[in-house]
């Protein structure tokens, strides 16, 4: 048996900080607040790092986010590879275009001269009623984007590996770090490693109907596990883990064994990235398929505040075993 | 205008180089225009024409470790810095053997041999870039500067103000090289700046800013030389705004309704280049047939340039999945 410690996905973020700063010199961490003199971050994902490696690899920055994804892209362009934490995802849009028209795009516009092993480190997720400009899920504004790696992990242990893969990784990634997730301690092995990028892993293994999904919904579809089962379905779930490269391989394998598909993302429905995995499965199973494959996620609406919205605009475990359940037709 | 005190006036061997500097720019504009009249380049082109001695004068003082970051109206920047030519035409060309393979084009060329890392096409973004390569130097240890090249439209975007804090509060070996031409895009310098120098922007993120004649190289090499300096010995960024103007518009074939034909006139009976050889043949730091061969030696390197650019092939299609990321992507 592997040894394994308990720790909550911020624990896990900040050990793999810790490992891939010892292990290579040229990994810097740098973000607002993010040096123990302001605290370590947020949720204290980089607490101890500015102590251990010093304040010239570990800075806090002014908010200034175009700033800081410049920093990071020429510091990339340099040789070296920051973690750059942009505090909430939200945030983003403030430096939209050095991620969207330097990050992504400047390996493939210098013929392959350039490369930005940039790592973007973000937080968001509704369910904390702080409303619509703190908790948008917005990967499918990354996935669009040809050129940038986008990373949504659902567990400890994935955070921890998929972590050390983004910093790895010769192109820029963003990892999104989903309040959904936050305090569900997790089993981590003590030699945790890299888990690769673009490899969804099966959580459940079952024959009636395949969940895709990642981050915050892969919480709650494992929540409705045990109520589909009681009602004699037998769900395979597979947590993407990497939204964009997505693994098609491994959810068209597991459609073409259970002949229907839904999938279960925190994001806005309209033009979300299950679009994407539905049309896939459409394009690649037509005639395999025993159902039409659906779709849920948020309502086409900004994240709301009140308590009785907020709860309604996240996809619930109920929604989730009511929509297999018709898929299966049970 | 600042006064510069403290630096050495440019020697003879330097000034010659400068001049050479500008005439490549000016050799290679004039057949780049040449080239886009019979229909043999079709891009969008920003001529430079007119702003020759302020990356001209930079770069004689810069090493190609030292790296730039510039803009859609760079090509100037990047020929002064010594780019070879024959990979620049090939890239403006869209053909296989250019700096990007033909995926980057004019308005984004890099060439990281020559210290050309960045070429935007978004105005105000080679800031944020160029320090992070500041930084990079200054993890490194070294002696190596940025330069970040920008037009007076760029000192009124977000990126300008949040470059120049960061830059300031790290100590960053970023040199900010606002070349003033008196119109963003369109848009004349007062109906879009709030401040009658960009210079004075300086003052407001504690460290050293300066307004300059961008077309006379002994003031341009002063500023140039005290920037460099500081940046060198890491006491920080410098900003410096370099007065120039463009003679051929923003973009090539605009009718420059916006300026008045006097100005136009004007500003090119003060053209940098012709000014600066008379000056250099009456100081007696070069003869007419030293500075005539070198023109006719440019001219030659260009047009083989142009040669070698447009008999390069087109890219293959495949390049399209090619360096998206590191692995090719499936088709």
């Amino acid at each position: 048996m592997t040894e394994t410690v308990k720790m909550h996905a911020f624990q896990a973020v900040n050990a793999a900080l810790h490992q891939a700063m010892e292990e290579d010199p040229k990994v810097l961490v740098f973000g607002e607040d993010i040096a123990d003199r302001e605290g370590g971050g947020v949720t204290g994902a980089t607490i101890g790092l500015s102590t251990k490696f010093g304040d010239q690899r570990v800075k806090s920055t002014p908010i200034s986010e175009q700033a800081i994804i410049g920093a990071a892209i020429g510091a990339a362009l340099a040789g070296y590879k920051p973690v750059a934490e942009i505090m909430l995802m939200n945030f983003t849009a403030v430096c939209m275009d050095m991620i969207f028209n330097h990050a992504a795009k400047l390996r493939f516009m210098s013929g392959g001269q350039s490369t930005v092993p940039i790592t973007i480190r973000t937080l968001t997720g509704a369910g904390w009623q702080t409303a619509g400009q703190h908790a948008d899920h917005l990967e499918g504004w990354f996935a669009h984007t040809a050129g940038i790696k986008v990373v949504a992990p659902s567990n400890p242990a994935d955070y921890k590996g998929l972590l050390l893969s983004c910093i790895q990784d010769p192109d820029p990634c963003i990892i999104i770090e989903s309040a959904g997730t936050l305090f569900i301690p997790g089993d981590v092995p003590v030699d945790q490693g890299p888990i690769p990028l673009g490899q969804a892993k099966v959580v459940a293994e079952g024959t009636d109907v395949t969940i895709v999904s990642w981050s915050s919904m892969v919480v709650r579809s494992l929540q409705a596990l045990a109520p589909l089962a009681e009602a004699g379905i037998s769900v395979e779930l597979v947590d993407l883990r990497t939204v964009s490269p997505w693994d098609r391989e491994t959810v068209l394998k597991s459609v073409a064994k259970t002949g229907r598909c839904v999938v279960v993302h925190e994001a806005v429905r309209s033009f979300g990235p299950g679009a994407e995995i539905a049309a896939t499965v459409n394009e690649e199973l037509f005639g395999k398929l025993k159902a039409p494959v659906r779709r849920l996620g948020a309502p086409y609406s900004p994240v709301p505040f009140s308590k009785p919205l907020e709860d309604a605009y996240l996809v619930s475990v109920d929604t989730i075993v009511a929509t297999v359940k018709e898929v299966v037709g049970k | 205008m600042a006064e510069q005190s403290n630096s050495p006036a440019p020697s003879t061997e330097t000034l010659v180089d400068i001049y050479r500097r500008m005439i490549r720019i000016e050799r290679n504009d004039d057949t780049i225009r040449k080239a886009m009249r019979l229909g043999k380049l079709i891009m969008p082109y920003y001529s430079a024409r007119g702003q020759e001695v302020i990356p001209s004068t930079i770069s004689s003082l810069l090493t190609n470790e030292d790296t730039i970051c510039t803009i859609y109206r760079g090509i100037h920047d990047m020929v002064a810095k010594d780019m070879p030519l024959r990979p620049l035409w090939a890239e403006i060309a869209g053909r296989v053997d250019g700096t990007c393979k033909g995926k980057g084009g004019p308005m984004h060329l890099t060439h990281p041999e020559t210290g050309v890392m960045v070429t935007t096409g978004i105005v105000g973004s080679s800031m944020p870039i160029a320090n992070g390569l500041g930084w990079a130097a200054q993890l490194d240890g070294s002696k190596r500067v940025s330069i970040a090249y920008f037009g007076d439209g760029a000192s009124n975007i977000g990126a300008f103000h949040e470059s120049l804090n960061l830059a300031s509060l790290w100590k960053l070996p970023v040199i900010f090289v606002c070349q003033n031409n008196g119109f963003a895009e369109h848009t004349r310098y007062e109906n879009g700046t709030s401040v009658d120098f960009i210079s004075k922007r300086a003052i407001g993120y504690g460290m050293p800013g300066f307004t300059v004649d961008g077309n006379d190289p002994w003031a341009m090499y002063a500023a140039a030389y005290e920037a460099i300096r500081r940046a060198r010995e890491g006491e920080g960024p410098t900003l410096l705004e370099c007065k120039t103007f463009r003679f051929l518009g923003h973009v090539l074939g605009d009718d420059d309704k916006y300026m008045t034909k006097e100005e136009k006139a004007a500003a090119i009976a003060k053209d940098p280049l012709p000014a600066f050889r008379a000056r250099l043949l009456a100081e007696g730091h070069a003869t007419e047939d030293q500075l005539t061969k070198m023109q006719a030696d440019i001219q030659a390197e260009v047009d083989d340039a142009m040669e070698f650019g447009l008999a390069s092939a087109f890219p293959s299609v495949a390049e399209l999945r090619r360096d998206v990321f590191a692995t090719e992507i499936p088709a």
